[in-house]
């Protein structure tokens, strides 16, 4: 730093002058991830918000009920999915957390769903659910002899089902991240519980949660975030389908683009910024703490 | 050996309760994507738990590449190899440098820089998806490897920057001091002891941004389109286009492909679980 004030000192130098050779360097070296930015985030984003400019797009949106379907789906996704899947992380990591070879080794397994691409695993899914050749029809057949429900026939069962397979692939990640805020809590405060004679919940209430709960947020709302995109949970599920009704954003986003309606895809995009932007906002705030 | 008290069965057997359905709901895809993988087409649809005559003559077709769906299996499967280190070693050359001039060059406006970063990492893929299909367009990249490679480098630098960022910042301020003294240039500096000093992030990072790139569907599903340019897991979703498609060859196709992530995912845990897992989400 004090090269680069004792080199100012010179009247009006040219800007390479100006700099320490360290901060030439700096500037060379962040040249890449800079040029990445500018040709594919700003760029995209500036053309995509320009070609969704027109208000038009937003009353086409408006009117159809696709859209509307597709807004209601993703607020499921996210409020009672994302939900249900931290609420079961926060109670496994308790059973991880218990120290047992066995369950070691389970941990292990546990991971699997994580590890493994999504495709296929979904894909397998899908296979099972088929109302005429999947093992879960078979095997009702074969116990009761009826034949079984056609699952991705129901527009809720379906998206029940894309949740399904959402928690499966995702709840190892945020069982392990919330394994880790569990066992960063002293032992000592639960030693001094039992001899003060704690229940389970007593000790869950007034230790673990205390302790883990801005956790707990901080995952929920990430997990939030992410799974609004979570494309291929519903897109290689059900396809939208039946008739457009599992329709999430993410999935609507490229429906449009692939009917060749862009200002629609990225006004379906813009539409749910509100939501985002605040997300956004306060885990940023949170990371570069 | 003393007999476990009453109580202490009790425990076991209530952790059992958890642990069992936990393992069968972890296992189910992945077993029934197995089962097809080794049963013969006319045992596939029984519905059977283990199959009566398990085979491998799956994976022979599917290695002879004998199947409409499969033939051209090798080099979709050598796209997807070359697509996934192109972006490992790119993303690594992009974050290291990025990370080294905010850390510790603390290069003017480098906060700035790694907040954009940071808000491109919370953005929904998804959504960022729409533009940048359009904007390979008007670069005449769609349809051209570098076009998913670029776009996945995009997607994997800030998360990259980030957790390559708060390690650096870790590194004791003297160990640069010393360098420069004993007339070390920035760029030896760079080579000689950031470089070495980071490897384990380096390797997580690299890991991380390999597997991001040989998972990805949706960027690949929309950018490339030609049978001998796409990658694995599109040609996966391609099998879905047709109502007749062979199960038993495209699970085990999945299966093929989903070995060799699963694999690095597991030799690189210690590396996933300390350097990125934890530094995902800061309590």
């Amino acid at each position: 730093m004090a090269i680069t004030l004792s080199a100012s000192d010179a009247p009006s130098p040219p800007l390479s002058a100006r700099l320490s050779p360290p901060q030439v360097w700096g500037i060379a070296l962040l040249a890449p991830y800079l040029l990445v930015f500018l040709a594919f985030v700003v760029y995209p984003v500036g053309y995509g918000l320009w070609l969704a400019r027109h208000p038009s797009s937003y009353v086409a949106l408006y009117h159809d009920p696709i859209f509307a379907r597709a807004a209601v789906n993703t607020l499921i996704f996210l409020v009672i999915g994302i939900n249900i899947k931290m609420l079961i992380a926060l109670f496994l990591s308790g059973f991880f957390a218990q120290q047992r070879p066995w369950i070691r080794w389970l941990s292990v397994i546990f991971i699997l769903p994580w590890a493994v691409p999504s495709i296929p695993t979904i894909l397998s899914v899908r296979f099972m659910l088929n109302p005429e050749w999947g093992v879960v029809n078979q095997l009702i057949f074969k116990f009761t002899g009826d034949d079984g429900p056609n699952w991705l026939n129901d527009p809720a069962v379906a998206l029940a089902m894309a949740i399904g397979v959402h928690i499966w692939k995702s709840l190892p990640f945020w069982t392990l991240i919330l394994l880790t805020g569990r066992l960063a809590i002293s032992h000592d405060l639960y030693e001094a519980s039992d001899v003060d004679g704690a229940n389970w919940w007593q000790k869950f209430r007034y230790i673990t949660w205390p302790s883990m709960q801005t956790l707990y947020i901080t995952c929920t709302l990430l997990s939030m975030i992410w799974t609004l995109g979570d494309f291929n949970s519903v897109y290689l599920l059900t396809g939208g389908g039946p008739a457009d009704l599992t329709h999430v954003l993410s999935t609507l986003g490229i429906r449009y683009l692939r009917l060749d309606q862009l200002s629609l895809a990225m006004a379906s995009i813009v539409c749910a910024m509100p939501f985002v932007l605040p997300l956004v906002y306060f885990m940023m705030k949170r990371l570069s703490r | 050996m003393k007999l476990p008290t009453l109580r202490e069965v009790g425990t076991e057997a209530k952790l059992l309760l958890i642990g069992i359905p936990v393992f069968i709901w972890t296992m189910i895809p992945i077993y029934h994507m197995f089962v097809f993988a080794i049963s013969p087409k006319e045992d596939a649809f029984t519905g059977k738990l283990w199959p009566t005559h398990p085979t491998l003559h799956n994976f022979s077709i599917v290695f002879h590449q004998q199947h409409y769906f499969l033939r051209d299996f090798w080099i979709q499967f050598w796209n997807s190899t070359v697509i996934a280190l192109a972006v490992g070693a790119l993303t690594l050359f992009v974050a290291t440098a990025a990370a080294f001039s905010i850390s510790r060059l603390r290069v003017p406006g480098g906060r700035a820089v790694m907040n954009m970063a940071l808000f491109t990492y919370f953005i929904p893929a998804a959504f960022l998806a729409v533009p940048m299909y359009r904007t390979m367009g008007t670069y005449g990249l769609l349809n051209n490897h570098w076009s998913l490679i670029l776009a996945m480098v995009t997607i994997a630098a800030p998360y990259a920057i980030w957790v390559l960022k708060q390690a650096s910042d870790k590194l004791p301020v003297e160990l640069d001091e010393a360098a420069t003294m004993d007339g070390a240039t920035t760029l030896q500096l760079f080579r000689l002891v950031y470089v070495p000093l980071m490897m384990p992030s380096l390797v997580a990072v690299g890991t991380y941004a390999i597997l991001l790139a040989w998972n990805e569907y949706l960027y690949a599903f929309l950018l490339l389109s030609k049978d001998t340019d796409i990658t694995l897991p599109v040609a996966l979703g391609n099998f879905l286009a047709a109502d007749d498609s062979p199960w038993e060859l495209l699970m085990t196709t999945g299966f093929i492909y989903a070995l060799p992530p699963a694999a690095v995912y597991y030799a690189f845990k210690r590396y996933m679980v300390g350097g990125l897992t934890a530094g995902a989400v800061k309590s």
